[in-house]
């Protein structure tokens, strides 16, 4: 144990670390925000849906959450060109990061939304509402605030998880650090430091979604 | 002219037939009882009265709309045929006020401020002015089932179900509710109401339906019926809840 810390070589490469972190930050807030709009409305058509629908949904959840998502990722990156689908890494990063969310997403919002007491639902139809006007006003207020919890983990496992398109060259944090230990052989102190950033990241949305949930919640 | 129809109606769940033929006229401002044992198919008709059960045979209209029609719009039906349920079902993230205004401004796409002076009316209605802001899980069970029945009012419907809506009330909540059910039968209301309050059913009904096996057994005016049941199934039951 006489490996001597070297942080200081860390310094020339400060702007590549930023752009990481940064990458990484907009990745996962772009494919959470899109990936739950892609769960409401899958979560939508299984619950209230046709069925044709519902099931093109279960396929489709079924082969997302039963596939490792680095598969996913390369399918998209590297096998999609055979179909005339040529993404950059940056592109093919987001979609797959979406697609991924979105899956486990509608899972979790189904599971709220097979929550909310039938009887809600015959009220409102009884008050003349359509089906989606339910859906909207009377459903979903209640399915989120009841999965908030599950919906905020998997927020954090999809942003850990996204080190993983560092894999096909999008330009995240772990890619800067791959990209810096490649350079000044520093792997120790590079994978130290940017396992911290993660931490501190995850730690940092954690109570960012704890203090949203409060705001949007507040009723009650 | 009837306000509500019934002819003939059937209505099973799998091989199990729950309305077996059943017929009845409502007219404006009749205050309907529904009695019968457990199973004998009384909240499923109500529930076919505004379409939340379909039926597979038989017809029934409801203020001039047939119910189980190619082209009906259940929607402008349920406008017009107001429900209130056993288990209030008041919409637990919006308070008191916000329950009663939401269809109107979801449906009616009435303003928020008229809904919200017909919000106040209906509360008052039913004795929960001081109630407006408060939230259901604020509220004891009694005043959860008044707020259903004022939000079921603010749509103004020609006619109200109700389905054993004290049945899942502590006994001293009881009578609050039905003292707002008597004063809109009173005002003329047309309710048709599933009840075990029997006591309810014979000094505020208009009409008596006894069910039984999915078909109404008896009916008649409450007063003579509970006084002279003619059947020996009728009979039994007022013996045994009476
Ligand atoms: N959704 C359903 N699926 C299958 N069977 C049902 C369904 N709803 C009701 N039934 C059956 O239909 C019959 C009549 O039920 P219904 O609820 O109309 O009776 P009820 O007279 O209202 O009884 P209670 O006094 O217990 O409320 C019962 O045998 C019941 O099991
Ligand atoms: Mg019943």
């Amino acid at each position: 144990m006489s490996y001597k810390l070297q942080f200081a070589e860390l310094l020339p490469y400060w702007n590549v670390l930023l752009y990481g972190l940064v990458f990484t930050i907009v990745l996962t807030i772009v494919s959470t925000v899109v990936g739950i709009a892609v769960g409401t409305a899958g979560a939508a058509a299984r619950t209230f849906g046709p069925g044709w629908l519902g099931r093109i949904v279960a396929v489709y959840v079924e082969l997302i959450r039963n596939t490792p998502f680095i598969v996913q990722l390369f399918f998209i990156f590297f096998g999609l060109p055979a179909l005339g689908l040529k993404l950059s890494e940056t592109t093919a990063a987001f979609l797959a990061m979406v697609i991924n969310l979105g899956a486990y997403s509608t899972e979790i919002i189904r599971a709220g939304i097979e929550a909310v007491p039938k009887g809600h639902i015959e009220a409102g139809l009884s008050l003349a509402m359509s089906k989606w006007e339910v859906l909207r006003h009377i459903v979903l207020n209640q399915a989120f605030r009841k999965i908030y919890p599950a919906l905020s983990s998997q927020i954090i496992i999809v942003m850990l998880g996204s080190a993983v398109v560092s894999q096909i060259s999008a330009e995240d944090l772990t890619y800067a650090a791959n990209y810096i230990a490649s350079r000044n052989f520093r792997n120790f102190e590079v994978y130290l430091l940017v396992a911290l950033a993660y931490l501190l990241l995850a730690m940092l949305t954690r109570s960012l979604l704890r203090a949203l949930g409060r705001v949007i919640f507040k009723a009650r | 002219m009837s306000l509500v129809s019934i002819r003939d109606v059937r209505k099973s769940f799998g091989p199990n037939e729950v309305l077996k033929g059943v017929s009845l006229d409502i007219a404006k401002g009749d205050v309907v009882a529904i009695i019968g044992r457990s199973g004998s198919g009384k909240s499923t008709l109500l529930r076919c009265i505004n379409g939340l059960e379909t039926y597979q045979s038989g017809s029934i209209v409801a203020d001039g709309i047939e119910v189980a029609g190619a082209n009906t719009n259940l929607r402008e039906l349920r406008r017009h045929v107001g429900m209130v349920f056993q288990q209030f079902n008041l919409f637990p993230h919006l308070t008191a006020a916000e329950n009663v205004m939401l269809a109107p401004t979801v449906v009616n796409k009435v303003s928020k401020a008229e809904a919200r002076a017909t919000a106040a009316e209906v509360l008052a209605k039913v004795g929960l002015s001081e109630k407006m802001d408060a939230y259901p899980s604020e509220l004891s069970g009694g005043q959860q089932q008044r707020v259903a029945i004022a939000r079921s009012l603010a749509m103004r419907p020609k006619v109200l179900l109700c389905d054993e809506i004290t049945s899942a009330l502590d006994p001293e909540l009881v009578n609050e509710v039905l003292r707002v059910v008597e004063q809109l039968a009173r005002e003329g209301m047309t309710l048709i109401l599933v009840t075990h309050e029997m006591r309810f059913a014979r000094d505020v009904g208009t009409k008596l339906v006894f069910m039984h096996h999915g078909k109404v057994h008896e009916e008649g005016v409450p007063k003579e019926v509970f006084a002279a049941p003619r059947t020996p199934e009728l009979q039994q039951f007022v013996g045994q809840v009476g």
